[in-house]
């Protein structure tokens, strides 16, 4: 199938790419623009592993074609950090032990940082249900709870 | 080196894995590429159970696009009659499992796989393949393959005499098991079911491999033990581990289910035929359909008490299902279920059933969790029937250290009582529980305990001082859960430097020396002991750097604090020599500093646990609630508390799934109905409420900082604690699991 030309905005950077017009997002980030940090745990949207923000909406990528990337604003984990400094959220996470394997955690933090742009003061109901589309397998959520709970509160205290 | 005023051991320090983890940049199995690479894909058995009479790939490799076709006939085939053994897995059914041969055994079973320029070219390839099936009568539950006329998977198989889907049994004994019943003033006997559960690791099984014109292969992929993935791949491909290199990715979640391969030896042959290095990634649907989940389960569990609460004869007798080839956990229930306990009189009987599902793994304390719902939901009725408190009950029976365990050993230290009196004494145990909070809603408490063995094995850790004075650790165990962190704190407090200074990483095949799997629980246990010899040792080098360095002997040298100290008669005559300078001058003064120390462990305690559940059930609509958890554990020592406890509270999770929601369903055809995130249901985070983790330290003695296995013991408990926890909101017992809302509202219409 001729493939599509995509002009899109990644983590703030402009970038042009090939695409089969029905490859996923999530196919497009692995593939040719190599950023393998969006992770792919089952491709049909109901674990979050892929969780990426388009125009500020969080999106699984493996549920969004990769030409709908046209014009729009991407944000994937590569760009959460600037340079070498962590966002909150994953500072807070090392600190707290808040990720074992990994797999889920930059989906999750994808994921937290979108809960806390939308409400920065969320109750432990909130980060429950805000990332309830996010299966974790290994930490029993316990500890990414209280991350973001505790990195939310650092964050008002420092606005 | 268990006091607890360590600077590192017990301190909750960043692990060296971390940041590239929480940055995406952390390599996984499925990120790994190669130049020139091609997508390999499985074509998956349509049947349940179906003889093979051929196959035909002629049209598939006249695909263009397609690169190879593999079948069983490229793997080594293992004959029927003669075991060969790797670990507990026997290469007869592994080298079934990952190609089907005489037959498909289950839906998704693997027929023959593909190499291409694309997945989509393999796709199509694998459906161009041709294979003439002899479709035979199937069979999924235990009580149907275990009747008289059930459909036979293996025709060789015998039991008591006739073809059977029994495949193995074990037997565990204690006294005389009719002598103890007779002498029970109370025999409580119940029948229980478990349905199979998944791992659930997120990464799904995938791998890239290259093998090269000189006939060396390399594996990228993920595993629970590269070196089992190298054993694996050369017993099932023919080619000498010496030339087969395993890689060990970053691994997405294990459980036990990353402990066996089905990809790396077709994608090795589907590399050697098309000369081209090849990728493999299982969609989910792959995983769930094919990989093994944790057996199924029917239990009868039979236990005599004195009036008193005195146990005096128990009897179990457990039906887990293999999956279609044989071997499943038997030793989990038969040896686990009682042994916490000192009961004189014990039978305790396993059978393997195969059945047309897909073959079990390992997951997380294989079996124990089965056996221990079994039991802890008789001793809690035993419990209630007596009038004694269920902790008051455990603790009076108690097994003691110099007891014989039913599965062999005498037991050295015990420490299940101090787990039982954690949970007693702890404020959610009294606190008190308003069992009745609104119309058609009612709360229940319940508890539980748990068991499992532990296990060392074999490690191999290096120490290398750079030359700048700084610490490289390599491991030869994949880290699942924070290891490494661990391996950092112990060396950084060996050494006496500051953790920072001390980095950890894993080697793979050629890299470092054998090491054995990670799982049983053995992983921090062992590395910590072999990290810790390691170390010592290359404290004595360096010890005897500034001996040299000093014209002193080495014995008249202390290190202290990051440094090397004259002692004795020599104290004080000279200025102490840091890490850093002994690096500096380790050319000058003998060479390079580092070591590897090799060691089968040995010394691993068993693990215990006790746990404590408020359940809420919402009786017209049968949806129960975990909304207070605590577990009780000993650890022996927490060489990283985060992780330890976040052990304790991910094990309780999973087993809060398995009580409560997860099931694999089938259809009529044998096919799994639910074979996606979506409708296999895991726990979510609005599903669970936190999880207090009750982190117990009694020192094990047999280890240089005291260290039990952590990961496995949690999972034992909660689906008993559940079951008993949903009895006292409910007044009924749950003898099947999940109590998932179908189930929980048939049974209280039933009521």
């Amino acid at each position: 199938m001729t493939k599509m030309h995509v002009t899109t905005t990644i983590n703030g950077e402009p970038v042009e790419f090939l695409s089969d017009p029905a490859a996923s997002m999530l196919d497009a980030l692995r593939g040719p623009l190599g950023l393998t940090g969006t992770k792919e745990g089952c491709g049909t949207g109901d674990c979050g592993a892929c969780s990426i923000t388009v125009d500020g909406r969080l999106v699984c990528a493996c549920l969004m074609l990769a030409v709908e990337a046209e014009g729009a604003e991407i944000g994937t984990i590569e760009g959460m950090a600037q340079g070498d400094h962590l966002h909150p959220l994953q500072q807070k996470f090392l600190e707290m032990a808040a990720l074992q394997c990994g797999i889920c955690t930059p989906g999750v933090l994808i994921a937290a940082k979108s809960l806390l742009e939308k409400n920065p003061d969320p109750t432990e109901e909130d980060v429950r249900f805000g990332l309830a589309g996010n299966l974790c397998r290994c930490t029993g959520y316990d500890k990414i709870v209280r991350a973001v709970l505790e990195t939310a509160a650092e964050m008002r205290s420092a606005a | 080196m268990n006091d607890m005023s360590n600077k590192w051991i017990g301190a909750r320090t960043i692990r060296p894995d971390g940041a590239d983890k929480v940055t995406g940049r952390a390599q996984y199995s499925s990120d790994y590429n190669m130049p020139g690479m091609v997508w390999g894909k499985v074509l998956r058995s349509p049947h349940a159970h179906a003889r093979i009479r051929g196959i035909d790939t002629s049209k598939a490799e006249a695909l263009p696009g397609v690169k190879a076709v593999v079948t069983a006939k490229d793997i080594v085939e293992f004959p029927l009659d003669k075991s060969v053994m790797l670990g507990i897995q026997d290469m007869r059914w592994m080298c079934r499992n990952v190609m089907a041969r005489e037959k498909a055994l289950f839906h998704g079973h693997p027929i023959a796989a593909v190499a291409a320029i694309n997945e989509e070219v393999a796709a199509q390839a694998c459906a161009l393949i041709e294979v003439d099936y002899e479709v035979l009568p199937h069979v999924i539950e235990i009580e149907d393959a275990i009747r008289p006329d059930a459909p036979i998977l293996h025709e060789w198989n015998q039991f008591e005499g006739k073809p059977s889907n029994i495949a193995g049994t074990m037997v565990l004994k204690a006294g005389d098991i009719e002598k103890g019943f007779a002498e029970a003033d109370l025999v409580v006997e119940r029948t229980f079911t478990t349905r199979p559960v998944h791992q659930g690791h997120i990464e799904p099984q995938s791998c890239t491999v290259s093998y090269a014109a000189d006939g060396r292969v390399t594996i990228w992929s993920s595993s629970q033990g590269q070196f089992m993935v190298r054993a694996m791949t050369s017993l099932l491909t023919g080619i000498p581990q010496s030339n087969i290199r395993a890689i060990p990715a970053e691994i997405g979640g294990g459980f036990g289910a990353k402990t066996i391969i089905y990809l790396e030896p077709v994608a090795v042959m589907l590399s050697k035929k098309s000369g081209r290095p090849v990728k493999m990634v299982m969609t989910r649907e792959e995983v769930q359909r094919a990989t093994g989940p944790a057996p199924g389960s029917r239990m009868t569990v039979k236990i005599g008490a004195k009036k008193d609460g005195t146990l005096v004869a128990a009897q179990g007798t457990f039906y887990l299902q293999a999956g279609a080839l044989p071997g499943s956990p038997l030793r989990g229930p038969v040896g686990c279920s009682f042994a916490a306990y000192a009961i004189p009189n014990v039978l305790s009987v396993g059978y393997d059933v195969v059945s047309n599902r897909s073959k079990v793994a390992a997951y997380r304390a294989p079996g124990a969790p089965h056996g221990a719902f079994a039991a802890e939901c008789v001793l809690d009725e035993i419990a209630e029937a007596l009038g004694l408190d269920p902790l008051d009950m455990r603790l009076k029976n108690s097994a003691k250290p110099g007891d014989k365990a039913i599965y062999g050993p005498v037991f050295g230290a015990v420490t299940f009582k101090e787990t039982v009196e954690a949970i007693k004494h702890h404020p959610h145990y009294k606190a008190p529980l308003d069992k009745n909070p609104a119309p058609g809603v009612k709360r229940g408490r319940g508890v539980a305990s748990g068991f499992w063995y532990n296990a060392g094995g074999e490690s191999s850790v290096q120490v290398n001082i750079t030359e700048d004075g700084n610490v490289l650790v390599t491991t030869g165990h994949p880290d699942v859960g924070g290891s490494r962190a661990s391996i950092a704190n112990v060396v950084a407090e060996l050494l006496g430097i500051d953790h920072a200074r001390v980095n950890v990483m894993i080697g793979d095949t050629q890299t470092i020396g054998f090491s054995n799997l990670t799982g049983g629980s053995r992983v921090t246990f062992a590395s910590a002991m072999v990290a810790t010899a390691s170390t010592e040792k290359v404290i004595g080098q360096l010890k005897e750097r500034a001996a040299k360095i000093w014209n002193i002997d080495a014995e008249a040298v202390k290190w202290d604090d990051g440094m090397a100290l004259p002692a004795g008669d020599n104290a004080g005559k000279f200025p102490p020599l840091s890490l850093k300078e002994l690096a500096a001058k380790a050319n000058e003064m003998g060479g390079p500093i580092g070591t590897q120390v090799q060691l089968n462990t040995t010394g691993a305690d068993p693990g215990f646990a006790t746990h404590c559940v408020d359940v809420e059930v919402d009786v017209e609509l049968g949806i129960i609630r975990v909304i207070r958890y605590t577990a009780a554990q000993d650890v022996g020592r927490a060489l990283h508390p985060g992780y330890v406890e976040g052990q304790i509270q991910g094990g309780v999770v999973q087993g809060i799934g398995w009580a409560l929601s997860e099931e694999y369903l089938y259809d009529a055809k044998g096919r799994v109905d639910n074979a996606s995130f979506l409708d296999y249901r895991m726990p979510v985070c609005s599903d669970v409420p936190m999880i207090e983790a009750l982190v117990i330290e009694i020192p094990n003695p047999k280890h240089p900082q005291g260290v039990r296995g952590v990961g496995e013991a949690p999972i034992v408990p909660p689906l008993a604690a559940i079951a008993n926890a949903v009895h006292d909101a409910l007044g009924t017992r749950f003898y099947a699991l999940p109590m998932s809302p179908p189930k929980v509202t048939a049974r209280l219409e039933e009521a």
